[in-house]
C-alpha cells in the first residue's frame, strides 16, 4: 500500500514558493476571509462549530478544544483572556515555529476568531525567548492586522475589539505549563499553581478566566470555520480529527516536519519512507513518539490490547498508527508530535542521561518530588555515564521516578518521570551492563567529558 | 457558618471511620481535629495555601454515583462504591466535602510521604548537631515519624550558603531550607513588606531578598518561627542554646496594648527567647521582633535590686514600715502604671480608698502600625479602668499632679515603675513631698525617692492583664526574680493590711481574686482566677466602651466606635 501523501492543512503554503510572512501575501491567498465570516456569526456558533470538529490540543496533553472552551466560567463577570501558548520547548518539537515564522497571519486570524468566538477581552501570545526573531515577525504582523482592522478595536467594524500582545518568555520550559504560563505572564515567577482552585478557565490569568491554547490548535480554529465542523471531523480518524504537524528528529536521513492527517500513516512509513530511513547500515533501536517526556519504545517491542472502539489491535513498533490514541495504545503519547529516533549506535544509558539532564535543568524547584528528584535521576545518570555505575542504579532510578510520578503539582513531574520509567524498564539489560564497564581511563574527567543537552 | 451563626458540620470518612468535621475547612485541620496527624511543612493556618511541600499527600475518594442517571454505584453487598482518586491529593489544597473519603495511612498514602521524605532529605545538609532547630525541627520530627530510616543517596549533595544576612535579625542558612515559601507568603500577606522571594530554578532554587531590600520590618523574626525547619535563623538567639532545655512559660507580651501572647523560654533562670503563643482572638501565630527584646531588661544595669529607706539599704520589712509610715499621713497621692497587672492595680485602688490618695495615671502612647503593635504602648490600661484605680482616660503627662503639687496639696506621693519627671514634673514640685517608688529599674525618680521597693519584671511574677480587646490574659512566672525581691502585689498587699493594723495573711492570686471579683461595679466582677482560660477571657467592658481609646483598626482587632463602620480587618489575606 502506498503512503499516505502529505496533507497540508496549516503549513499549505508555509514552504509555498514565493510565500511570505506579511500581510499582502496572506490577504492574496484568502487570509482573514474566516475572520470576517467569523465576526458576522455568533460566537456560541463557532464554539459549536469547534466542538463538533473534535479538535483536540496540539500543546501535548490532546484535551478537546471545543471541550475547554465550555469549561469557560462565564458567570462571573470578569473579562475573559486568551493565551496562545507559544512557548514551544519540549524537546524534540518544532511545528509552531514554522507557523509563526512562515505564516504568522494565520496564527492572528486563528486568535482573532478563537477570541470572537470566546468573547475574550484581551489577547496575549506567550512566545519563548528563544524565539526573538518569531517576537519580531508577530509584532509586525499583528501591527499590519491592526492597521487593516483585523485586530485590535473594532475589527472590521464588527464592533467587537480585542488586542493581541506579544510576550516573551525568559527561557524556561515549565512555562510552557499553562498556570505556570500565566503566572510568567503575570510578571511573576512560573510556579504552576495548585489546581483546585486554579483552574485557567475560572481563574486564570489575573484571576480571571482563561483560554490557554497551543499555536497549531488555534490555527485549526480557522480551518474548521472553513471546512465546518462536521467536514473537519472527517478529516482524521474519529476521536483523532484532523491534521497534525509531526517533527521528525533523531537518526534518519531526512528529519523534518511533516503535516499528515492524523492516523494516515504508521510510525514505520514516516521513519522508513517519508523520512528516508536511517542511515545506511543501521537498525533501528528506538523511538520517542511524542517529545522527550513521553515513554521510549524499543524497536522490538509488541504491543495488544484492545482500542476504544473494541478493535483489537497487536502492533509492532512501526505499525503504530500516528494519531493520539495510537502511540496512547503503546503505553506512550503522541504529546507535541516531537519523533525522536535512535539506531543502534546510541547509547541508551547516555540518551536517558541527556533527557535527565533536561528536565532537572528545567524542574522550576517549586514543588518538592520533581525538584529533588529530577536532579536526583540527573545525578544518578550522569554518575553512570562516567563510569560510576552501579548494578542497583537501575532501580533506584525507577522507584525515585515513581517517587514523582503523580505527586507534584504541575505535568511536568510526569514528564521528568516517564522517561526515566521507560528507558530502564524497556533497556535495563543495558543499564546492568553499564555497572559492569571499566570507568574510563581518566575517570576525573568523566563528568565534564560527557555532554549533555 | 449557616445563617444562625453555628458552623455546619459535614461528615467525612477518615480512615474508615465516620466522623463530623466543620464544612469548609481542609483536610490537615479535620484530621487534627480528630486526632490524625497529616504531616506538612509548607502549609501555615494563618497563610495562603502554597501546596508545594507535598507531604501531606493524602488518598481521597468520593462514593461513586451513576454519571448519567445519578444514582449511587453499589458493589455487589449494596455499599456504595468509592471511587478512590488514583494519584494521592494534598491534603492542604483539599477541603472537606459530605461523604468524602479519606485515608492517611492508607499505603499509598504512607509511600507518598516516604518518598517527599527522603526527596527532602537529598541534598539536606543533615548538619543537626550544629542547628538551631534541632529539637524542634518538623523535617527531624516527620523524618522520625514517616520517613524511610535509611538512606539511599550516594550522589554529592548541593552546596549552597551557609550564612546569608537577610536584614538585622534574620541569618539564612540556604543548605537547609526546604522551599516552602511559608516566609514568603508571610512577608507578602501579613506584613505586606514583600522582600522575599526565590532565584534560581530546581534543586538550585536559593531564598533571597529583592536587590536593594532586606528583611527588616518589625515582624522579621515570625518568618524564623514559622521555618519548619533551620534555614531562618533568629540572629540573637543564634548558636546561644539547645532548645530542648528551654522551660517554656505562657506569658503576654507588655510592648503595647495588643497583648500578644507569648512563651517566655528560659533555662536555669535565664530566659533566651521569646516566641509567639497561637490565640486566633489576639496575636493568631504573631509577635513583633521589639517584643522578643524585652526580657533582655531583667539583666540590665539598672534593675533595682536592694530596698533602701532614706537612702540607705533595708531589709523588705524596713521599706515597708517606712512605707506604711508615710502613707499613713494625709495629703497622699499615688501614680499608678499602665504596666502594673490587674492584681496591682486593683490593690492600689485599695491603697487609694484606705488613705484617701488622689491616683494619678499616665498614658503612653505612638502610633499603630496595623497588627500588634498598637498605639497605647503599655499592657494594661485597660486594668486600671476596670479595676477603678483610675476613673478617666489617662493622658500621656502628670499635669493634674503638677497643679497639686504647686499647691502644697501632697505630702507623700507613691510612684510606681513611672519617672515623674519624663511626664512633666520638675524636682523643683517634688521638694516638700515624700516619695515611695515601686519598680523594677532605676530612674531619676528612683533616685530621689525616700523609700525604694524593687518590683519584679513580667517575667518573674503571675498575674493578668486587660488587652485592647477587653480580653483578660493570664501571664506566669518564668524565671525567679533577684534574690530577696517578692512580687510586688505581696508587697502592696502587705501595706494595705499594715496601714489598717492587720498582719497581711499568707496570700496568692487566687484568694486576691477572691476580692477582686467581688468588686461591685466592674467587668472584673465575678470571675476567678483559675477560672480565665490559658487563652484569655473577653470582657463586656460595659461601660467602658466608650471612653476615647487610641489604638486603631489592626489585627483582630476594630475599635469600639468605628466597628458599626464594618472595617476590614487586616487580616492574612485568603484568596
Amino acid at each position: 500500500m502506498a503512503v499516505a501523501k502529505e496533507k497540508r492543512i496549516i503549513l499549505k503554503y508555509a514552504d509555498a514558493k514565493g510565500y511570505s510572512n506579511d500581510l499582502p501575501c496572506y490577504l492574496e491567498h484568502g487570509g482573514y476571509d474566516m475572520l470576517k465570516k467569523a465576526v458576522k456569526s455568533k460566537p456560541e456558533d463557532i464554539c459549536e462549530e469547534v466542538l463538533k470538529s473534535g479538535v483536540r490540543g496540539r500543546g501535548g496533553a490532546g484535551f478537546p478544544t471545543g471541550m475547554k472552551w465550555k469549561f469557560l466560567d462565564r458567570k462571573s463577570g470578569k473579562p475573559i483572556y486568551l493565551i496562545c501558548n507559544a512557548d514551544e520547548s519540549e524537546p524534540g518539537t518544532f511545528k509552531d515555529r514554522q507557523i509563526i515564522y512562515k505564516d504568522p497571519h494565520q496564527l492572528i486570524e486563528g486568535m482573532m476568531i478563537s477570541a470572537y468566538a470566546i468573547q475574550a477581552k484581551q489577547a496575549f501570545i506567550y512566545i519563548r525567548a528563544e524565539f526573538f526573531e518569531g517576537a519580531r515577525i508577530l509584532d509586525r504582523a499583528i501591527a499590519e492586522a491592526k492597521a487593516k482592522k483585523l485586530c485590535g478595536d473594532n475589527v472590521l467594524g464588527s464592533g467587537y475589539s480585542c488586542d493581541i500582545v506579544v510576550h516573551r518568555g525568559a527561557g524556561a520550559y515549565i512555562c510552557g505549563e499553562e498556570t505556570g504560563l500565566i503566572e510568567s505572564l503575570e510578571g511573576k515567577r512560573p510556579n504552576p499553581r495548585i489546581k483546585p482552585p486554579y483552574f485557567p478557565a475560572v481563574l486564570g490569568v489575573y484571576q480571571c478566566p482563561t483560554i490557554v491554547n497551543n499555536v497549531e490548535t488555534l490555527c485549526n480554529v480557522k480551518h474548521i470555520l472553513e471546512m465546518g465542523g462536521d467536514a473537519f471531523s472527517k478529516l482524521g480518524i474519529p476521536n483523532n480529527t484532523g491534521t497534525r504537524i509531526w517533527c521528525v528528529s533523531g537518526q534518519v536521513q531526512n528529519p523534518g516536519y511533516f503535516e499528515f492527517e492524523c492516523g494516515a500513516l504508521t510510525l514505520g512509513e514516516m521513519i522508513y519512507d517519508v523520512c528516508g530511513g536511517l542511515n545506511p547500515g543501521r537498525s533501528l533501536k528506538a523511538v520517542i513518539p511524542g517529545g522527550s517526556s513521553a515513554k521510549v519504545l524499543r524497536s522490538d517491542e509488541r504491543f495488544t490490547g484492545t482500542l476504544k472502539d473494541g478493535t483489537e489491535f497487536d502492533w509492532g513498533v512501526t505499525d503504530i498508527p500516528l494519531d493520539f490514541d495510537g502511540p496512547m495504545a503503546a503505553g506512550s503519547m503522541s504529546g507535541s508530535g516531537g519523533i525522536i529516533v535512535m539506531d543502534d549506535s546510541v547509547d541508551i544509558v547516555e540518551a536517558m542521561a541527556n533527557i535527565n539532564a533536561f528536565y532537572a535543568h528545567e524542574s522550576c524547584g517549586q514543588c518538592t518530588p520533581c525538584r529533588e528528584g529530577s536532579l536526583w535521576m540527573r545525578k544518578i545518570s550522569t554518575r553512570m555515564c562516567s563510569g560510576g555505575a552501579r548494578e542497583e542504579d537501575p532501580d533506584l532510578l525507577v522507584s525515585v521516578a515513581n517517587q514523582i510520578e503523580g505527586r507534584t503539582i504541575c505535568a511536568f513531574g510526569e514528564a521528568a518521570a516517564w522517561p526515566t520509567q521507560s528507558f530502564v524498564a524497556k533497556f535495563k539489560d543495558e543499564f546492568i551492563a553499564k555497572a559492569n564497564q571499566p570507568a574510563p581511563d581518566d575517570d576525573a574527567e568523566g563528568p565534564a567529558r560527557l555532554r549533555l543537552i | 457558618m449557616s445563617g444562625n451563626g453555628k458552623v455546619d458540620m459535614v461528615s467525612i470518612i477518615l480512615n474508615g471511620e465516620e466522623v463530623e468535621v466543620p464544612a469548609g475547612i481542609n483536610l490537615i485541620e479535620a484530621a487534627e481535629i480528630h486526632g490524625r496527624e497529616i504531616p506538612h511543612y509548607c502549609y501555615h493556618p494563618k497563610l495562603t495555601v502554597a501546596g508545594n511541600c507535598r507531604m501531606c499527600l493524602v488518598e481521597m475518594g468520593m462514593p461513586m454515583r451513576d454519571r448519567g442517571t445519578g444514582e449511587p454505584v453499589l458493589d455487589a453487598d449494596g455499599n456504595q462504591k468509592i471511587g478512590w482518586i488514583p494519584k494521592p491529593i494534598i491534603g492542604c489544597g483539599t477541603n472537606v466535602s459530605p461523604g468524602m473519603h479519606v485515608n492517611t495511612d492508607s499505603p499509598l498514602a504512607k509511600d507518598s510521604r516516604e518518598g517527599i521524605m527522603e526527596f527532602l532529605l537529598v541534598n539536606h545538609p543533615l548538619d543537626c548537631p550544629i542547628c538551631d532547630q534541632a529539637g524542634e525541627c518538623r523535617l527531624q520530627e516527620f523524618a522520625m515519624d514517616y520517613g524511610r530510616g535509611y538512606s539511599r543517596f550516594v550522589e554529592r549533595k548541593n552546596v549552597k550558603p551557609k550564612r546569608t544576612r537577610l536584614g538585622p535579625r534574620v541569618t539564612l542558612d540556604d543548605e537547609r531550607c526546604i522551599l516552602c515559601s511559608r516566609c514568603i507568603r508571610f512577608c507578602q500577606e501579613v506584613t505586606k513588606d514583600d522582600v522575599l522571594g526565590f532565584v534560581d530554578r530546581g534543586s538550585y532554587s536559593t531564598l533571597t531578598c529583592f536587590p536593594g531590600k532586606e528583611l527588616s520590618n518589625n515582624y522579621s523574626l515570625n518568618t524564623v518561627d514559622i521555618c519548619p525547619v533551620g534555614a531562618l535563623t533568629s540572629s540573637d538567639f543564634r548558636f546561644k542554646m539547645r532548645v530542648w532545655f528551654l522551660k517554656e512559660s505562657p506569658s503576654i507580651c507588655t510592648e503595647s496594648s495588643a497583648g500578644a501572647n507569648t512563651l517566655v523560654e528560659s533555662r536555669e533562670g535565664q530566659i533566651y527567647r521569646i516566641t509567639p503563643r497561637r490565640n486566633d482572638a489576639v496575636n493568631d501565630t504573631w509577635m513583633t521582633d521589639s517584643g522578643r527584646e524585652l526580657f533582655k531588661q531583667v539583666r540590665f544595669e539598672s534593675r533595682l535590686t536592694t530596698h533602701q529607706s532614706d537612702g540607705a539599704e533595708v531589709t523588705l520589712d524596713g521599706a515597708v514600715a517606712r512605707s506604711v509610715e508615710l502613707l499613713s499621713k494625709d495629703k497622699i497621692a499615688i501614680v499608678g502604671s499602665c504596666n502594673s497587672s490587674v492584681e496591682e492595680q486593683y490593690l492600689l485602688r485599695k491603697l487609694a480608698d484606705q488613705t484617701k490618695a488622689k491616683t494619678h495615671l499616665p498614658g503612653h502612647f505612638g502610633d499603630d502600625d496595623g497588627l500588634l503593635l498598637s498605639a497605647d504602648r503599655s499592657p494594661n490600661l485597660r486594668g486600671a479602668l476596670a479595676t477603678g484605680m483610675v476613673k478617666k482616660y489617662p493622658s500621656d503627662n502628670l499635669k493634674p499632679l503638677a497643679l497639686q503639687l504647686g499647691k502644697g496639696a501632697v505630702k507623700t506621693l507613691l510612684v510606681v515603675n513611672e519617672d515623674l519627671f519624663s511626664l512633666g514634673i520638675t524636682k523643683e514640685q517634688i521638694k516638700k513631698a515624700k516619695i515611695i517608688y515601686v519598680g523594677t529599674h532605676e530612674n531619676e525618680t528612683s533616685k530621689v525617692a525616700d523609700v525604694v521597693l524593687p518590683g519584679l519584671t513580667v517575667f518573674e511574677k503571675s498575674g493578668t492583664f486587660i488587652n485592647r480587646n477587653f480580653r483578660l490574659q493570664k501571664f506566669f512566672q518564668a524565671v525567679p526574680g533577684p534574690a530577696g525581691l517578692v512580687p510586688d502585689f505581696l508587697v502592696l498587699n502587705r501595706i494595705a493590711a499594715e496601714l489598717s493594723g492587720e498582719v497581711a495573711e499568707s496570700f496568692g492570686l487566687e484568694s486576691l481574686w477572691n476580692e477582686i471579683g467581688k468588686l461591685r461595679v466592674s467587668c472584673l466582677k465575678g470571675i476567678a482566677f483559675r477560672e480565665i482560660p490559658s487563652d484569655g477571657l473577653a470582657l463586656d467592658p460595659g461601660q467602658l466602651a466608650d471612653l476615647p481609646y487610641v489604638e486603631g483598626p489592626s489585627l483582630n482587632f476594630a475599635p469600639a466606635k468605628v466597628k458599626k463602620k464594618a472595617k476590614a480587618k487586616p487580616k492574612a489575606a485568603n484568596t
